[in-house]
């Protein structure tokens, strides 16, 4: 009998590990907290934060085949779309909502970090920083859009839409009404910066979000 | 009772009859009781020592508790969802005792308006208390309690069978670790309700219905009210595919009134097996229960299901325009409202609302995974 779903590997924490960004989120989550993880893909992240984190998880991801792979982990998952309402979750019903490196991809960013402090009594959005040194170079020297490991595709056949830097996002957070109690800059690999200048030198943020209506 | 020989699946149906007296007769939400009630039935598997693997099937609107495998090696065909259930498959029932009951008010085995009233040694006919839902679920947990189950693995079902599985969950909690509600809907709505209506028009108008008293099925009534609701269960998409505007026998038309189209053909095929099977006062019944289905009792649907505690994998179809996607939706947003583990996937698929007997492959993967990790986490 042949399955869609069979052959997912189960690549463990090894990976999650490897990504600073996953290290840090897992840092901040709570034991026994109730999760929401906002693009799951294949459910890996809550796995493992159900594995060691004893957390409650569930998904949601727009790709059907993610959503099998998480029933096959025996993650719960809702088969959605991030770019509609999600009201079919209640305002402030999670403790924690993970939003990571999808935000760029979204039609109304704006939106979804409503949503993201509607249902979470708290945030937690990973957001790649287009004012990164190395890209500002890029567009500068060789005047053309940046690519690298963050960002590898073309201008023109590409799903981050809405990319910004750690300022814009800042500001944007401010006009939304929605308080950023922490934030954490990511440097390179494996290291955590702790940077004067983090809109310079990190390519990517940990920002830990609440709404200030809830 | 299976027979796993030769890689076919024999079963063997068998009865279960309950409620002779006052006391254990089945109170039905019409006030009424109903007396001596047999259940017609099928397992397949064993149930475990430790009780952990208890999955009941319940079928959808025509369907009986021959979910898979052969009475007879001859038989021409296996069970209505034999793709599904059987060895090794994903309902894999060596892993999983596997029940199926035929619903009161059906023409299967299960006491039905064409059984014998007790009271007066003649056929209910009309006679018969018109039944819900939660009738079916109660007369089945009187099957489960008599099976010795004291918790369901899980309960599946698709379109109609979605419906028990959801009555399940909110009428005994305790009994249900998860359910797996496919293509199926928390109310009927108006549109299914008129759709209905016209099929019960049909069969009641029929010359030969009689009331309810007919000696010869109404054929024609209830080949129409077939017809139209199998239309229901296709797709625009799926009828392009099937037929398109091709004619069946001829290739001018005929201009006159005889069946010209392959899509009338096939219609009037189905209409036209499908009274060789089942039984006109029965379909009166079954719909019927259907049009008083309302998961919510007109209230708000989360707080008619804070009891509920099983966990939940629910299935939508994308062209299934009879029981849509925005509809199983409102059963998830219920659902997680009560702060329920609970799963969500819309299936693409072009067929309609047949898609849940016909896209065994995506679904059956689900529920076995879905099943598989059920298993593990029960007891604990």
């Amino acid at each position: 009998m042949s399955s869609k779903f069979k052959g997912i590997p189960d690549t463990g924490a090894d990976d999650i590990i490897s990504r600073p960004d996953l290290r840090r989120i897992a840092e901040l989550i709570e034991s026994g907290s109730r999760v929401l993880d906002l693009g799951c893909g294949n459910g890996e992240f809550l796995h493992y934060l159900k594995k060691v984190k004893n957390i409650r998880p569930l998904g949601v991801d727009l790709d059907a085949e993610m959503v099998g792979a998480c029933v096959t982990r025996g993650i719960p998952v809702i088969h959605g779309d991030l770019n509609s309402k999600l009201d079919f979750l209640q305002d402030q019903s999670f403790d924690c909502v993970l939003l990571t490196r999808v935000l760029q991809e979204l039609a109304h960013p704006e939106e979804i970090l409503q949503e993201v402090t509607r249902i979470g009594r708290r945030g937690l959005v990973g957001f790649i920083n287009f004012g990164h040194i190395r890209n500002r170079m890029q567009l500068f020297f060789a005047g053309r859009m940046p690519r690298g490991k963050n960002l590898p595709y073309e201008w023109y056949d590409t799903p981050n839409i809405h990319l910004g830097t750690i300022r814009d996002f800042r500001e944007l957070c401010a006009r939304l009404d929605i308080e950023i109690m922490r934030s954490f800059p990511i440097g390179r690999e494996r290291s955590y910066l702790d940077v004067k200048l983090p809109n310079l030198l990190a390519h990517a943020c940990i920002f830990e979000i609440r709404s200030r209506k809830h | 009772m299976q027979d796993g020989t030769n890689n076919e699946l024999l079963t063997t149906p068998q009865d279960y009859c309950f409620g002779p007296g006052e006391e254990n007769a089945l109170l039905l939400d019409c006030g009424r009781k109903l007396y001596e009630v047999n259940l017609r039935y099928e397992t397949y598997g064993q149930l475990s020592p430790e009780g952990d693997n208890a999955v009941l099937i319940l079928h959808a609107l025509t369907g009986d508790a021959h979910v898979a495998g052969r009475h007879n090696i001859t038989d021409r065909k296996p069970g209505w969802w034999d793709a599904m259930v059987g060895p090794g498959k994903f309902i894999d029932t060596e892993k999983y005792f596997v029940i199926c009951s035929n619903v009161i008010g059906g023409c299967s085995g299960s006491t039905g308006p064409r059984s014998i009233d007790p009271a007066t040694g003649k056929l209910y006919n009309l006679d018969f208390p018109v039944i819900t839902i939660s009738d079916m679920v109660r007369a089945q947990k009187r099957l489960i309690d008599h099976l010795q189950i004291k918790k369901l693995l899980s309960v599946i079902g698709g379109s109609m069978g979605g419906m028990q599985a959801l009555e399940w969950c909110k009428l005994y909690p305790e009994m249900v670790k998860s359910a797996v509600p496919i293509a199926t809907t928390s109310q009927l709505g108006p549109q299914s309700i008129a759709f209905n209506w016209v099929g019960s028009q049909a069969i009641r108008s029929d010359v030969n219905f009689q009331d309810g008293q007919y000696t010869v099925n109404p054929e024609h009534g209830l080949a129409t009210a077939r017809m139209l609701a199998h239309i229901t269960y296709l797709s625009d998409e799926s009828m392009q595919n099937k037929f398109g505007r091709n004619l069946q026998d001829a290739d001018r038309y005929s201009f006159a009134f005889k069946r010209d189209f392959a899509v009338e053909s096939y219609l009037e095929h189905q209409g036209q097996r499908f009274v060789e099977r089942f039984d006109a006062n029965s379909y009166l019944y079954i719909t019927r229960a259907t049009d008083y289905y309302d998961l919510a009792n007109g209230g708000e649907l989360a707080a008619a299901l804070k009891n509920v505690t099983a966990d939940f994998l629910i299935v939508s179809f994308s062209s299934d325009w009879l029981f849509t996607t925005r509809q199983s939706e409102v059963i998830v947003k219920a659902l997680l409202a009560n702060n329920l583990n609970c799963s969500f996937c819309e299936i693409e698929s072009s067929y309609g609302h047949d898609a849940f007997l016909l896209e065994v492959d995506q679904l059956g993967a689900l529920i076995r995974d879905f099943l598989r990790n059920q298993r593990e986490e029960f007891g604990k």
